[in-house]
């Protein structure tokens, strides 16, 4: 049974005619309202993950459940698909299960409310926001455990649920859900923080539609979909071509020591439409690096990533969404069956991001960027400090921004939208660590005309004994270049205990107890490189090594023999180019750094790890994909 | 006898305004301002107002004056070469920044970071650390840095910034390093985060500093020099500057801590209005200063600005108190556009700037900006000359509008109309910032309109926010002067203290606050503030235990120390309830403590204009204008600003003409003018 809304008076909106005046002016308020509720959550919220580092998405839609402003795209059809009850004024939702709204979120940290808002006893649009909560119980502190086969390993799963109703909180209900969390105030801080946000959106919404009338926020709101439609129908056309493209990428490995998983994607237009196929995806691992794609989802990151390649003035909603079908096969790493495990699903999370460039930037190399920081890692410390008191930080680290046709990647930048470094002071003066270097890696964005960004290197002293938890990737696998551009240098995490030992840890890990003294260092990868190293200017090599950014021995990367002063040697410089070029040839439009058979070869020796072994998938996920394979092709 | 003096140095005209501090008379001039050294505009002015009022310069006993050399240094990439010194581990503490990159999801694809302030080639590394709890956890060794710092010299640098590792906690390591750098660096300024600005957050301290450093070397060669044609003319002459966040500093301290003074320009805009408005007898209001490329905003409430604990030039955020002025880029000379893609009407952030300029002034531009919307509208009159000699060209302002109207669809006047509301519109969503969206009904305010454009777009900013009246003070230009010539003497101490309130007490909380006073006070001494003029008021940055806000409370010390922490906390609650909808029942903590020290408010009486009747003068009409205002053809009046008198009642459609400014009074609302020449415009009914 599909969602049923109750309207206390219920009346048919009029579309009417609107001059292209008020339609801006509503767009614009409606912008406003969206990063008006970002303030309101980043100002109250308590977790130093929603607070400093903003891992939030706000979203207003219309009210069939389009998104009109927001980031990811609109989860509001899959919703009333699925939630079997009624929609009624003074109703907020709450859920953290992504098996229950279509992968609207990815994880049950992340705690996603829901508004409908009314007007005069009628649905006018809804409200909606998610936040990534630190805690929120299960069998590891920060609620993302490498090692789980299943979600009931991940703390507590909430169903779609009315947390207010009649605008009265349950509070039992909240109570529960604390209880279950290591941390509770921060989540219930949080969660008053989200609610705040959300009823300054419906405030705007209402505002707004008092202010031009009912029906002309009704048609405006249809009329911003209606125009970023026909945009985006343009951008179609032109620039996807009618032919299969074809791309792939790996997630390295799934933290039970097999990998790599791949992920594979094809697209073509076909008239108006564009269509996505991951048809020879892997079946779904039996961990937890399964990602739950909602199809929207990927629309809007495709969407967005299409408007920000080739015109970013286009506002983005989910009017196109009619123009894009997104076909993921059930039982594969990305539509997982319920209860696989899902808490280590950022890699192929971000990992989708540099198959759309791969496969959009192949039809158009001109508008191709390099792969990059296409993960989010997080890093875990908590435990009992010499007061007794609990300690618990989540934190996500950032990495090299892939050089792209408009210019350099940033060193040590964010890929996600609004997210921030926590201040290490601000560390320091909460937490029992020392962070002691905080720089980016010489030589790690890979050379090109642009270059990549440099990964990041932060040093952990910890000063408490306590336990630490690792999520992170593109260890085994490169971030690579395009258009001649070279891969960025991969990650690693290196232990230095305090009695001397080094330890070498593993991308994915749990529970790794430390001792005061001992010194993590935490290195994420660079970004690829963009266009051919032998064109950069070489007085920028020389700029960048004279920074620090780039090593001497890395500007010969580029082909640039520097003199001891950092200036360029130009007579050396263009015999090494020349040589260099000569020796290259054509240069191909990927380079991923060797394909997956060598980098497993090169494996031990290179990053001191084995190689992990293919993957065991579960055999009714195999056959389920070949069944599913068959019945496509009988359908052609 | 001693007099005072205001002096804003704007773009064309430099404004002045003479104080008599016995009796509160007021001077003013205005001259032409001179771009290449703008002192020299500021002296032909003291000649000029000195004759108006018939005295001698060498009466002059006080020059306030704000500043917008600072910001321009910033905006025009024209700073010092800045040397930095970080603890080791830290060298690119300003490349990695907050990792943030804008523009939203998929945004990083045409995100390109500008270099850092302080060049990574001239950032050198101390080996040095200092605890979070301001425990030394390694002394500085001093060999190394000094080997460094002979690098740096080599770099030619300009000017240092040492800016270490939880500084903020103790300042011992830096004081090292500035005792190190001073030996080696010889001549060359050093700023010390801790000294600049004493608070948590690496990133937001260094850059701070380095941002001092940066604008230092121009800044101070502008003071001084100012300074010393002053004295040439008036020996016991003491000058000084509007700092952002609206108080007034010595040249001296200026000089050293020039990043306070990056919205010092805009500081002395909303003081003049304040100051302006209360006159009128207006204590809550939105400020509205509409120029060429931009527009700023700000709230006042009980004729107080509010105050922001950051600021932001171009891409440079700094921490440093300035007046919550919020800038949208949307001014008289912003181009409009229509998209191909979208068929949508989009105005600025692209600017035609005073050259080319708008194509009605016929200087060769082609855009079509908002002036050109607005002359086309008939607003902008024919009539109207700009500084005096330059005409208004309405064909050429038709011409640019039409391929925005034919893109649209549209007539050319609605074309035009359009351009106005989503400006307006623009503009609007800058007033919510400040209003809306800090829990303040913009009902309870008046709105002041100044700035080259304010007074054109005022009327119509009012009907969007119902705030009345609409005030539009006579002369935007002297209005700025006021603000510099009423502004107080002002010095704040301040420091973090991260305490949650049951981890500290009453008496080591005051007794800070003491500390703090004494230090603000002692500045002001040394600006010659005499004790019985000084007020020194209190503040503390407080928050939830855990939360990144902060929320700063004023209270009263005495209070405090008879009644307890609860003196902060209870406003605190009732602050955030008011912003966020909500309270918690969570730990408070105080983050930052800080004193303000003022000097005497300013004996001012405002100029009065002579009271007429509701009716007019008759000379006062000058013509009349064909408008487009609300889909239809009307026909305006012209006033002559000069002519009118107090009581006066303009009924709208009107447009009253200055010289520097033209004021548009809209059908169905009226403009009364007051005794000190203000038209406070309202609805007709």
């Amino acid at each position: 049974m599909p969602a049923k809304i109750v309207e206390s008076k219920p009346r048919p909106f009029k579309r009417v005619n609107l001059d292209p005046i008020t339609l801006d002016i509503i767009e614009n308020a409606m912008l406003n309202a969206r990063y008006e509720m970002d303030a309101v959550l980043f100002r109250t919220a308590m977790s130093p993950g929603i607070r400093e580092q903003h891992d939030e998405f706000p979203m207003i839609a219309n009210l069939e459940g389009k998104m009109v402003v927001g980031q990811f795209g609109s989860f509001i059809h899959g919703f009333k698909e699925a939630y079997d009850g009624t929609i009624e004024e003074g109703d907020m939702f709450l859920t953290t299960d992504p098996y229950s709204c279509n992968g609207a979120i990815s994880h049950i940290n992340d705690w996603l409310l829901l508004r409908p808002i009314f007007k005069g006893g009628r649905l006018i649009a809804y409200a909606a926001m998610f936040g990534h909560m630190t805690d929120v119980g299960g069998k590891v502190p920060g609620s993302l455990p490498t090692d789980a086969r299943e979600i009931f390993e991940e703390g507590i799963r909430i169903p779609p649920t009315k947390i207010y109703k009649n605008d009265v909180l349950q509070e039992d209900m909240l109570d529960l859900i604390l209880h279950n969390c290591r941390l509770p105030h921060w989540n219930r801080s949080d969660f008053n923080a989200l609610v705040a946000a959300i009823r300054t959106a419906e405030k705007r919404v209402i505002e707004l539609s008092e202010r031009f009338g009912d029906d002309v926020f009704y048609s405006a709101l249809d009329e911003l979909l209606e125009r970023n439609k026909r945009a985006m129908g343009k951008l179609i056309k032109n620039t996807v071509p009618t032919t299969k493209q074809y791309f792939e990428d790996y997630v390295c490995d799934d933290g039970l020591g097999m990998g790599p998983y791949k992920i594979k994607c094809a697209m073509w237009r076909k008239g108006d439409k564009v269509i996505f196929d991951f048809d020879g995806t892997d079946p779904q691992s039996i961990g937890s690096i399964n990602f739950y794609l909602n199809e929207e989802m990927f629309k809007m990151f495709c969407g967005v990533y299409m408007i920000m390649v080739f015109d970013p003035q286009i506002l983005f909603n989910d009017g196109f969404y009619d123009l894009m079908e997104v076909r993921i096969p059930y039982g594969t790493l990305l539509k997982p069956r319920e209860p696989a495990a899902l808490s280590c699903r950022t890699h192929a999370l971000g990992r989708i991001f540099d198959v759309l460039g791969g496969l959009l930037g192949q039809g158009n190399p001109d508008f191709l960027c390099a792969a990059g920081f296409s993960d989010s890692p997080h890093f875990m410390y908590s435990g009992y400090d010499k007061n007794g008191e609990w300690y618990q930080l989540y934190s996500i680290g950032f990495g090299g921004i892939p050089g792209k046709p408009f210019g350099d990647g940033p060193d040590g930048h964010s890929l996600w939208p609004s997210f921030t470094n926590v201040p290490n002071e601000f560390l320091e003066s909460y937490f029992p660590l020392r962070i002691e270097v905080y720089e980016t890696i010489a030589d790690s964005g890979g050379p090109g005309l642009h270059r990549g960004g440099n990964g990041l290197r932060m040093g952990y002293r910890f000063l408490e004994p306590g336990e630490i938890s690792i999520h992170d990737d593109r260890w085994l696998t490169y971030p690579w270049g395009v258009n001649g551009g070279l891969p960025g240098r991969r990650s690693e995490k290196i232990l230095h205990r305090a009695d001397g030992s080094i330890e070498n840890l593993p991308s994915k890990c749990d529970r790794i107890v430390v001792e005061a003294g001992d010194l993590l260092y935490f290195n994420t990868w660079g970004g690829g490189g963009c266009g051919d190293p032998l064109q950069r200017a070489p007085e920028r090599v020389a700029f960048d090594a004279k920074a620090g950014l780039v090593t001497r021995a890395g500007a010969r990367r580029y082909g640039v023999v520097l003199r001891e002063d950092f200036s360029v040697n130009e007579r050396s410089t263009r015999a090494l180019r020349k040589k260099m070029a000569d020796e290259r040839g054509q240069a191909p439009i990927f380079n991923f750094g060797g394909d997956i058979d060598t980098l497993k070869a090169r494996c031990e020796a290179e990053t001191g790890h084995p190689p992990p072994s293919p993957p065991r998938f579960q055999s009714w996920a195999v056959a389920e994909l070949e069944k599913q394979r068959k019945q496509a092709s009988s359908r052609k | 006898m001693s007099y005072r003096l205001g002096v804003d140095v704007g773009g064309t005209f430099t404004d002045l305004l003479l104080v008599d501090e016995s009796s509160g008379d007021v001077f003013t001039a205005k001259v032409p301002s001179t771009p290449d050294d703008s002192s020299i505009g500021v002296l032909n002015g003291i000649e000029r107002v000195c004759a108006n009022a018939g005295i001698d310069p060498g009466k002059i006993t006080h020059v306030m004056h704000g500043t917008t050399v600072a910001t321009n240094t910033i905006l025009t990439g024209t700073g010092a070469k800045v040397g930095l010194v970080t603890t080791k581990g830290y060298q690119q503490v300003l490349q990695i920044a907050r990792s943030f990159v804008p523009g939203g999801l998929g945004g990083w694809v045409i995100y390109n970071k500008s270099d850092p302030l302080a060049p990574l080639a001239c950032t050198v590394e101390a080996d040095e650390r200092m605890g979070a709890d301001g425990r030394v956890v390694r002394k500085l060794k001093v060999g190394e840095l000094r080997q460094a710092l002979r690098q740096l010299k080599g770099e030619n640098v300009e000017a240092l910034t040492v800016s270490l590792i939880n500084s903020y906690a103790n300042a011992a390591n830096e004081k090292a390093v500035a005792k190190v750098a001073r030996q080696e660096l010889k001549g060359i300024p050093v700023s010390l985060s801790s000294d600049v600005v004493p608070e948590m957050q690496e990133y937001e301290r260094t850059i701070t500093t380095v941002a001092n450093s940066y604008v230092r070397p121009k800044v101070s060669t502008y003071i001084r020099s100012l300074q010393r044609k002053l004295k040439r003319r008036m020996q016991s002459v003491q000058l000084h500057i509007l700092r952002s966040d609206g108080g007034m500093a010595s040249a001296r301290v200026a000089e050293a801590y020039p990043v306070n003074l990056l919205m010092s320009g805009p500081a002395g805009g909303v003081s003049g209005a304040v100051w302006i408005a209360q006159q009128a007898g207006f204590n809550n209001l939105l400020t509205f200063d509409m120029g060429g490329t931009s527009t700023d905003v700000a709230l006042v409430q009980n004729g107080k600005a509010q105050l922001r604990r950051e600021t932001t030039v171009g891409d440079v955020t700094v921490r440093a108190s300035s007046v919550d002025v919020r800038t949208v880029g949307a001014g008289g000379g912003s181009i409009a556009h229509v998209p191909e893609l979208t068929g949508a009407l989009r105005v600025g952030p692209d600017s035609a700037g005073a050259e080319p300029g708008p194509a009605a002034y016929d200087k060769g531009g082609e855009a079509p900006t908002v002036t050109d919307a607005n002359v086309v509208l008939g607003f902008l009159p024919t009539e109207v000359r700009l500084g005096g000699d330059m005409r208004i060209n309405r064909e050429r302002a038709a011409q640019a509008i039409k391929p925005i109207a034919d893109a649209l669809g549209l007539s050319v006047k609605r074309a035009a109309a359009g351009i106005v509301d989503i400006v307006n519109e623009n503009m609007y969503g800058a007033l919510r910032l400040v209003s809306v969206e800090q829990g303040y009904d913009p009902r309870d305010f008046a709105l002041i309109g100044f700035g080259g454009a304010g007074p054109l777009h005022a009327n119509a900013l009012g009907k969007l926010m119902s705030s009345w009246p609409v005030i539009i003070p006579p002369g935007p230009g002297v209005l700025c002067a006021y603000g510099d010539a009423t502004t107080r003497v002002r010095d704040e101490a301040s420091r973090t203290f991260i305490r949650r309130f049951q981890d500290t007490s009453v008496d080591q909380v005051a007794r800070i606050f003491e500390q703090l006073a004494a230090k603000a006070e002692r500045t002001l001494e040394r600006e010659g503030v005499k004790q019985r003029e000084r007020s020194i008021s209190y503040q503390a940055d407080i928050r939830y235990h855990g939360q990144g806000l902060l929320l700063t409370v004023d209270f009263d010390l005495r209070k405090l120390k008879s009644k307890g922490l609860d003196v902060i906390g209870a406003p605190f609650d009732e602050m955030h309830r008011q912003l966020f909808t909500f309270a918690l029942d969570s730990d408070k903590e105080l983050v930052n403590l800080r004193a303000v020290a003022q000097g005497k408010p300013a004996n001012i009486a405002a100029t009065q204009v002579a009271r007429g009747g509701k009716q007019a003068l008759k000379s006062a009409v000058i013509g009349t204008s064909n408008i487009f205002v609300d889909g239809k053809d009307r026909t305006a009046q012209l006033y002559d600003r000069s002519k009118l008198r107090s009581r006066n009642v303009i009924v709208g459609p009107a447009i009253v003409l200055e010289m520097d400014s033209t004021t548009v009074i809209l059908p169905d609302h009226i403009g009364t003018v007051d005794d000190y020449g203000n038209i406070l415009i309202t609805p007709a009914d």
